[in-house]
């Protein structure tokens, strides 16, 4: 048998090369597609930032310039700015509305059926339409938020028209995503088991005391997902600003927003593939965003050693 | 629900269970009455725009600028919602985004459970190291990718066709299939050896004895699957450039593109889009919520 050694080498028992082989067509779609659709993609856009390449004719070898370029390019640095601003904001927002929203819902109250589906409806609702509903709602001549605000003597906001405002607009959008990470919060404070709670009771904790030294540790794991997936995400943000800004409408040459205040990074990257037919330069971009998105999440997971447990019952 | 039995029983599946009620105790009324005020107060945030996307929908021009604004429409213009659809050609758009939505829809229920499958009832050496790569690429942005892959279609002359947005749904979704992989090794093991035993080679074992059991995992995989493709803006943008392939998502732009937007007549079709969504998480609540928190358990 020559096989024999070869089996030992690989340390493959006969039965795993049989349970491999029984297992790669159920699995082949995923490879084929992950290769197809991801790998190849990330592989190709890497050579493509370091050509020049308008999408027609072929790509002509570029060196470093497009990166170079990028260093030098203020609206680069604009855009990252704005797309680090919006997820610094809305990340940790996300984070304290849903858990917020899952406390309330744990206190034993009957019609909590009700409250779930309404925090969470607006979360599969299109974006594009909450974007336009946005519009109205926060539109400073006829809009519903300022004429609240006016009830109350507080100043008129321009809500999409001043570069202050623009991107809290959009962090505001956000937290209506807030119901499905409360309804993970929701299941994570369920399984908390109330006989801790009732122990530090008796023993004198108030429920601040309660929620930082039993309710926090133990959702801490869910915690750390939220902020991963939540920042992986608000980095990409593109679609409120795309539909606020009017999109498509006005050409390669207007401004996202009032002083570019809604230039996020993925915008100005799709401007640069679609508007200016600059491929090299927006795969450029596309590899750092690709390595910032690797770095962000590194650095979250290093940071959480400090505050998550998972030695949970 | 009848069908959510199977789910709940999967382990992972189980930390969403309800624990019985707590002991009622004394000191509870006025703790429950600050959270329903809190609640209450949410509620109103999150159901507003609902509420002013069908009230300005029902508005006429005139009444949808004036201010302060009426809170419910004075004149109330039910035609807005026959101008809305023969403003923009509204019903090309709306058969796009349904062939768009049913295509992916139908890829999504082909290719994902048979993915898990392979994930969790097979056990082969060196798969959980390669489902540690299926989780890892949820973390990765589509917009990194957006470039090549509209290089790539183009060379393959798929712009302006639906293959972009399809066709990539025929090879699973890592978020889909971790769904579906969680609900299949809750089943007992013993199911498919019986099988086995029985002569079934293992693509019959999964056709005729899991994929039955999994109709519910599948069901909210299917709604998942049909919500995102619904409200799919980035990929259709890309890779849809002539108007009569637009979807809803990009051909509701067009009421901005004059001088004047029609906004009573956008916020009637932004309802004619959100309403099939309302109206499929009103018919299978349970489903969505038991595939929100099935996520709960990666963190």
């Amino acid at each position: 048998m020559i096989a024999a050694p070869r089996l030992r080498r690989f340390r493959l028992t006969q039965e795993d090369r049989r349970n491999l082989r029984t297992a790669l067509p159920f699995i082949a779609p995923w490879i084929v597609g992950f290769l197809a659709f991801t790998v190849y993609p990330i592989i190709y856009s890497l050579y493509l930032s370091f050509t020049h390449y308008s999408g027609f004719g072929d790509a002509t070898p570029a060196g470093f310039d497009n990166y170079t370029h990028m260093v030098k390019d203020p609206l680069f640095w604009q855009s990252l700015g704005n797309t680090l601003y919006y997820t610094a904001l809305a990340v940790p927002i996300g984070v304290v509305v849903a858990i917020a929203l899952a406390i309330m819902m744990n206190q034993n109250v009957r019609e909590v059926a009700i409250y779930r589906a309404a925090f969470y409806l607006p979360s599969i609702i299109p974006l594009f339409a909450l974007t336009f509903i946005f519009i109205v709602l926060l539109n400073p001549g006829f809009g519903f938020v300022d004429y609240v605000l006016e009830l109350f003597h507080i100043p008129a906001v321009n809500w999409l028209g001043d570069a202050h405002w623009t991107k809290i607009s959009i962090v505001l959008l956000a937290q209506l995503g807030a119901g499905g990470p409360a309804l993970i919060f929701l299941a994570g404070l369920r399984a908390v088991p109330t006989e801790l709670y009732e122990a530090a009771t008796l023993e004198g904790a108030g429920p601040l005391r309660r929620f930082w030294k039993i309710t926090f540790p133990l959702i801490t794991p869910v915690i750390l997902f939220d902020l991963i997936y939540g920042t992986i995400l608000g980095i990409q943000i593109f679609t409120p600003a795309f539909v606020l800004t009017g999109g498509t409408s006005g050409g390669g040459a207007y401004t996202a927003g009032p002083e570019n205040s809604l230039l996020f990074y993925v915008y100005y990257l799709y401007k640069n593939a679609f508007q200016y037919s600059d491929m090299g330069y927006a795969s450029a971009m596309a590899w750092v965003l690709f390595v910032i998105s690797v770095l962000l999440a590194v650095a979250i997971m290093r940071w959480s050693r400090a505050w998550v447990h998972y030695e949970v019952t | 629900m009848a069908v959510a039995p199977e789910v709940r029983q999967s382990p992972s599946i189980a930390i969403e269970r309800m624990p019985s009620p707590r002991p009622v105790r004394e000191i509870r009324i006025p703790k429950t009455l600050v959270a329903r005020v809190g609640l209450i107060a949410a509620c109103a945030l999150f159901l507003l725009p609902f509420y002013w996307m069908f009230n300005s929908a029902l508005k006429n021009l005139e009444e949808l600028s004036a201010f302060p604004p009426t809170l419910y429409p004075h004149v109330p213009a039910f035609d807005n919602f026959v101008r809305a659809v023969t403003y923009i050609p509204f019903g090309t758009f709306l058969l796009n985004s349904i062939l768009l939505t049913g295509g992916v829809t139908i890829g999504a229920a082909i290719s994902n459970p048979l993915i898990a499958y392979g994930f969790s009832r097979i056990k082969w050496p060196g798969r959980d190291v390669v489902f540690g790569i299926v989780l890892a690429s949820i973390f990765l942005p589509f917009p990194v990718l957006i470039v090549a892959l509209f290089d790539i279609f183009a060379k393959l002359h798929w712009i302006d066709t639906f293959l972009p947005i399809i066709v990539p749904a025929f090879f699973g979704n890592p978020f889909f299939i971790f769904l579906m992989r969680q609900f299949f090794l809750g089943l007992p093991n013993e199911i498919s050896e019986q099988a086995r035993i029985d002569g079934a080679n293992e693509f019959q074992v999964f056709l005729h004895i899991i994929l039955p059991l999994a109709k519910p995992a599948i069901a909210v995989v299917v709604i998942f699957a049909a919500v995102q493709a619904w409200g799919e803006f980035l990929a259709p943008l890309l890779f849809l450039q002539d108007e009569a392939k637009y979807p809803l998502s990009i051909g509701l732009q067009f009421y901005r593109q004059e001088h004047d937007v029609a906004y009573n007549l956008l916020m009637a079709a932004s309802t004619l889009v959100v309403l099939p969504v309302v109206a499929l998480f009103l018919a299978f609540q349970r489903f969505f919520i038991e595939g929100v928190t099935v996520g709960a358990v990666k963190g």
